[in-house]
C-alpha cells in the first residue's frame, strides 16, 4: 500500500503536468469545491494520522487547537527542517515529488483558514528549494496558488524559506523564531504555537510527511485511511533505512507490519550485509533510546515488535524505544556502541542553541567524558556519571533537544554497559583501530 | 487568586507568576534566579536555576505537573500548590544547575572584580555541592573589551541574556547579542564594535557574574573593602540615583541601585557611572542597606544579614517573619510540617 510515493519514480513527476496526469491536485479541486474547512478537519481527524515529525501527536487533534480570533491570521508552517541524524525521508519526497507537498499544504491551509504558508527548508538543501520553488511556479500558473484559486474564493500564498543550517531550526518555535529573521532560540511554553506562534498569531507546524498525507484523506476519505495500520497507528509511514543492511533507502511501509520483517524482507531492507549480524537498532532518529538485537525483534513480553508507535514504545524506555522520525539506523557486530554513541553526543553538543544551563553544558559534558572512554581515558565512575549528567538533562530544559541528548546516551549504557566497561578498562585493545567488543554468548557474536 | 508555596499560602492577583509570589513571602521561600530580572522584559526561563515542583495545578484541575516548571515564567493559577525548597526533586535538580553552572566557569573569584557580589558564588554557595566529578578541560575564550569602559570575559559568562536584554531595551540600536550556539556561544558586539550608547554600562550591573566588568574600577579594591553609599546627582540623562562606592575617601565606583533581589530597577547612564568620580559631583543620601550580600554589609553599618547560610531543608518548617518594613498581615502563613526545633 503506497500514499506518497505511488508515483514517485515516474519520470518528471515533478513537473505539474505529469503530476497531474496521474491524479495531482485531485485532492484541491474536491477540498476547496465540495467541502467545507471543517469537513477537511473532520477527515483528518478520523483518519488517525499523527504527526510524522516524531513526536506523534495526532495530526487531527492538533489543528482543532488551533485559536480562531476574529481579524487576525492564521499561518501553516511546513517543517522541512529535517536534520536528525538517521533521517532524510521529506528530504527524498520534496526532491522526487515536489508537488505531493504543495497538494497537501494548499488543502491543509484550506482546512486552518490561513491565507498565507511557509515551507521552511533546512539551509543545506538549495537543490531541493529550487525544486520547490519551481513546483509553486507551476501551481500558481495553473491557478493552484493565489488569489481565488479554483473559482472557490479561497486565496493562499505559498513560500519557501531556506534555514540558516542548525539542527535546532527544526524545533518548531525555534523554526518560527528563525522564521521571523531572529535567532533560533526555542521558546519557552505556554504559549504554544497555536495560541501564539509565528508573529504571535495562532500557527500549525507540521511535518512534510503529516501535510502531504493529507491530500489522499481528502480524496479517499479518514476512514480509508485509518483502515491501513494498526490500533492507533494508521495509515503509511516513510522509514529512512540506513546502516548493515542490504538496501539502505527510504520506503513507505503500512503501519504494522512486523521489525524483523522490515529488517529481513527483500521487499524492504533485505536483511544484514552479508556474512554479518544483527547488533542493535536505532529504530526513531538518533535522539530514541537505542535497543540490542533481541529487543528489537521481541518485546520484553516475548512478542513480535511491530513498526507501530505503541509497538516500538512497548516496554517504555527500559525495554522499548520510539518510532520518532523514522530514522531508522541498523548495526551489526562491527558497530562499536561507545563510538556510536560519542558520535551522537558530539552532535547534540554542537547543536544545542545553548540557552538553558542542563543543555548548553550536559552536552557537552557527555561529550567530553565519551570522548575520553573512547580514546583510552575513562575512568571508572564515568559510566554512573554519564548516568546523572543524562538524568539532569532530561526534563529540565526549555525545548525537547535536552531529552533528545540525554536518551541515546542513557540507552547505550543501559543496554550495552558492559561494552563501556570493557573500554574503560581496557584501554589499549579498545583504542586499536576497528576494534570492537564482543559479549560472550550474545545473540550477534560470531 | 491563592497559591500556597512551600505551605504557606497567600493571595495574588492574576499574572502572578510563582516566582513574584515566593518574593511576596521572602527570601527563604524564594527561589534563586540567575536569569529573570523582573525590570527586562521576556528574561528569565533560561538558567533553570528556579525550577520548582507543582504538586497541584489549580484548584480546577488539582493534578500535579509532570516536569519541574521555571518558576519565574510560570504563571499562579488559582489553587495552586508550589514546593521550593520542601521537595529533595527540586533541591537535587538545583545542585545540578550548580555543577552545570559551574562546569565551564573559570573558578577565578580570587582576581573577579564581582566577587563578593556575585549571583553565582552565592548560588552555589546556597544550593551546590562542595566537591566537583569533572575532569575535563574547561571551554577559554580570550578576554575583549566592549568600547573604553566595559570589558567582556566571556569564560565567566553563563549566558544568561541579562545583558542581551538590556541592550534591546534601554539601548537603541541593537548591538550586543549572541553569536554560535551551545556551550561554544559568545556574548559579542559583532566585531568587538563599540557599545556607544548613554545606557550600555548597565550591562556591567545586570551581569550575574564578573563577565562584564566596568574597566574604571577594575582591581581597584575588593567590595567587601569598599562602602556603599546611596547618592543622587543632577542629571538630563538619568534619574541620577546611584550607589557610589568608597574606598577611603575616594570613588571607586558608581553602579545602579540595586534592590533586595539584586536588581537594579532605575537604570543610570554612562555619565554618572564612569565620569562623576568625586564626592563633589554627589549629594549624599546615606548608607546602602545592603540586604543581600553579606560580605558587602559585614562590618558596616549593623546591616541586616537577611540570607546567611541558607536554611537547607524545609525552610517551611523553620519559617520565621523576616525582619523588615515590609507588610506581611496579608500571608496567610499556614506551616503545615510539624515544629521540630524551636528558633
Ligand atoms: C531539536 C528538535 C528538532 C526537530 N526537528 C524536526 C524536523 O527536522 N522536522 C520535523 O518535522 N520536526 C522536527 N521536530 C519536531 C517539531 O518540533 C514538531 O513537533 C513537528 O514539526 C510537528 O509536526 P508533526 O506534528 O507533523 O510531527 C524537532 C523537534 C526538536 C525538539
Ligand atoms: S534544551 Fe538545549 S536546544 Fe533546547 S532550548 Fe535548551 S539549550 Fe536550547
Ligand atoms: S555577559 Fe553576563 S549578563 Fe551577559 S549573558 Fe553573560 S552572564 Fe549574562
Ligand atoms: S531564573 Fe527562572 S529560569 Fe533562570
Amino acid at each position: 500500500m503506497k500514499i506518497l510515493t505511488e508515483h514517485i519514480d515516474v519520470p518528471n513527476i515533478d513537473t505539474i503536468d505529469v503530476f497531474m496526469k496521474h491524479g495531482g491536485y485531485s485532492a484541491v479541486q474536491k477540498a476547496l469545491k465540495k467541502m467545507t474547512p471543517d469537513e477537511v478537519t473532520e477527515e483528518v481527524k478520523k483518519s488517525g494520522l499523527r504527526g510524522r515529525g516524531g513526536a506523534g501527536f495526532p495530526v487531527g487533534m492538533k489543528w482543532s487547537f488551533l485559536a480562531k480570533p476574529e481579524g487576525v491570521p492564521r499561518y501553516l508552517v511546513c517543517n522541512a527542517d529535517e536534520s536528525e541524524p538517521g533521517t532524510f525521508k521529506d528530504h527524498y519526497l520534496m526532491w522526487k515529488s515536489p508537488h505531493t507537498l504543495i497538494e497537501g499544504m494548499i488543502v491543509s491551509s484550506f482546512a486552518l483558514g490561513a491565507n498565507t504558508s511557509y515551507i521552511y527548508v533546512r539551509g543545506e538543501l538549495m537543490y531541493v528549494i529550487n525544486i520547490l520553488e519551481k513546483a509553486i511556479q507551476e501551481a500558481y500558473d495553473k491557478g493552484l496558488l493565489g488569489k481565488n484559486i479554483l473559482g472557490s474564493g479561497y486565496d493562499l500564498d505559498l513560500f519557501v524559506q531556506p534555514g540558516g543550517g542548525a539542527y535546532i531550526c527544526g524545533e518548531e518555535t525555534a523554526l518560527l523564531e528563525s522564521l521571523e529573521g531572529k535567532r533560533g532560540n526555542p521558546r519557552n511554553k505556554p504559549p504554544f504555537p497555536a495560541v501564539k506562534g509565528l508573529w504571535q498569531c495562532p500557527t500549525v507546524v507540521n511535518n512534510v510527511e503529516s501535510i502531504a498525507a493529507t491530500s489522499w484523506i481528502v480524496n479517499n476519505g479518514g476512514d480509508a485511511y485509518a483502515a491501513i495500520g494498526v490500533g492507533r497507528s494508521t495509515g503509511t509511514k516513510l522509514i529512512s533505512a540506513s546502516g548493515h543492511i542490504k538496501k539502505p533507502g527510504v520506503y513507505e511501509i503500512p503501519l504494522g507490519i512486523t521489525v524483523e520483517d522490515f529488517i529481513y524482507s527483500d521487499e524492504w531492507c533485505g536483511g544484514i550485509r552479508e556474512g554479518h549480524k544483527l547488533k542493535a537498532v536505532v529504530a526513531g532518529g538518533s535522539s530514541v533510546p537505542i535497543l540490542p538485537a533481541e529487543l528489537i525483534l521481541t518485546t520484553a513480553a516475548g512478542e513480535k515488535r511491530l513498526m507501530t508507535y505503541e509497538s516500538l514504545s512497548d516496554g517504555g524506555f527500559a525495554t522499548g524505544t520510539m518510532l520518532g522520525s523514522g530514522g531508522f539506523v541498523v548495526m551489526d557486530e562491527t558497530a562499536c556502541i561507545v563510538h556510536n554513541t560519542l558520535t551522537f553526543a558530539k552532535f547534540y553538543h554542537h547543536e544545542s542553541c545553548g540557552q538553558c544551563s542542563p543543555c548548553r553544558e550536559g552536552t557537552g559534558w557527555m561529550d567530553k567524558v565519551l570522548n575520553r572512554i573512547e580514546h583510552g581515558q575513562g575512568r571508572k565512575e564515568d559510566i554512573d556519571l554519564l548516568v546523572d549528567v543524562a538524568k539532569k538533562i532530561e526534563g529540565n530544559t526549555i525545548c525537547p533537544l535536552g531529552d533528545a541528548a540525554s536518551w541515546p546516551v542513557a540507552a547505550a549504557i543501559r543496554h550495552f554497559r558492559d561494552e563501556f566497561e570493557w573500554h574503560i578498562e581496557h584501554p589499549e585493545l579498545a583504542t586499536k583501530p576497528g576494534a570492537v567488543f564482543m559479549r560472550k554468548g550474545a545473540s550477534w557474536t560470531k | 487568586m491563592k497559591v500556597t508555596i512551600d505551605n504557606i499560602t497567600l493571595e495574588v492577583e492574576p499574572g502572578t507568576t510563582i516566582m513574584q509570589a515566593a518574593r511576596m513571602i521572602g527570601p527563604e521561600v524564594a527561589p534563586p534566579a540567575m536569569c529573570y530580572y523582573e525590570p527586562l522584559k521576556g528574561s528569565g526561563g533560561k538558567c533553570r536555576a528556579c525550577l520548582v515542583k507543582v504538586t497541584a495545578g489549580s484548584e480546577k484541575d488539582p493534578r500535579p505537573m509532570p516536569k519541574l516548571v521555571p518558576a519565574c515564567i510560570t504563571a499562579v493559577q488559582d489553587g495552586m500548590i508550589v514546593e521550593n525548597t520542601v521537595n529533595e526533586d527540586v533541591l537535587e535538580t538545583r545542585k545540578g544547575i550548580v555543577e552545570f553552572l559551574l562546569l565551564n566557569h573559570p573558578l577565578d573569584c580570587p582576581v573577579c572584580d564581582q566577587a563578593g557580589e556575585c549571583h553565582l558564588q552565592d548560588f552555589s554557595f546556597e544550593h551546590g555541592v562542595s566537591s566537583t566529578r569533572t575532569v575535563e578541560e574547561r571551554n577559554t575564550f580570550e578576554p575583549t573589551d566592549l568600547g573604553p569602559n566595559i570589558q567582556l570575559n566571556m569564560n565567566r559568562c553563563i549566558l544568561c541574556y541579562r545583558c542581551v536584554y538590556t541592550a534591546d531595551q534601554i539601548t537603541d540600536g541593537r548591538v550586543h547579542g549572541v553569536m554560535h550556539r551551545g556551550d561554544h556561544a559568545e556574548i559579542s558586539t559583532y566585531i568587538e564594535k563599540a557599545i556607544d550608547n548613554d545606557f550600555s554600562g548597565n550591562v556591567i550591573d545586570v551581569c550575574p557574574v564578573g563577565a562584564l566588568t566596568d574597566k574604571t574600577y577594575r582591581f581597584k579594591s575588593r567590595v567587601w573593602f569598599s562602602k556603599p553609599v546611596d547618592a543622587h546627582c543632577e542629571c538630563e540623562k538619568c534619574s541620577g540615583k546611584a550607589t557610589i562606592w568608597y574606598k577611603g575617601d575616594e570613588v571607586i565606583r558608581v553602579t545602579g541601585r540595586k534592590n533586595m533581589w539584586g536588581e537594579v530597577t532605575d537604570f543610570i547612564c554612562n555619565g554618572c557611572r564612569f565620569d562623576k568620580k568625586k564626592t563633589a559631583d554627589w549629594v549624599i543620601e546615606g548608607p546602602t542597606n545592603v540586604s543581600r550580600h553579606s560580605v558587602i554589609s559585614a562590618n558596616k553599618y549593623g546591616a541586616n544579614l537577611i540570607k546567611p547560610a541558607f536554611p537547607v531543608l524545609q525552610a517551611a518548617r523553620d519559617y520565621k517573619q523576616i525582619n523588615d518594613d515590609r507588610d506581611r498581615s496579608f500571608l496567610g502563613i499556614q506551616p503545615a510540617l510539624p515544629k521540630s526545633k524551636k528558633k
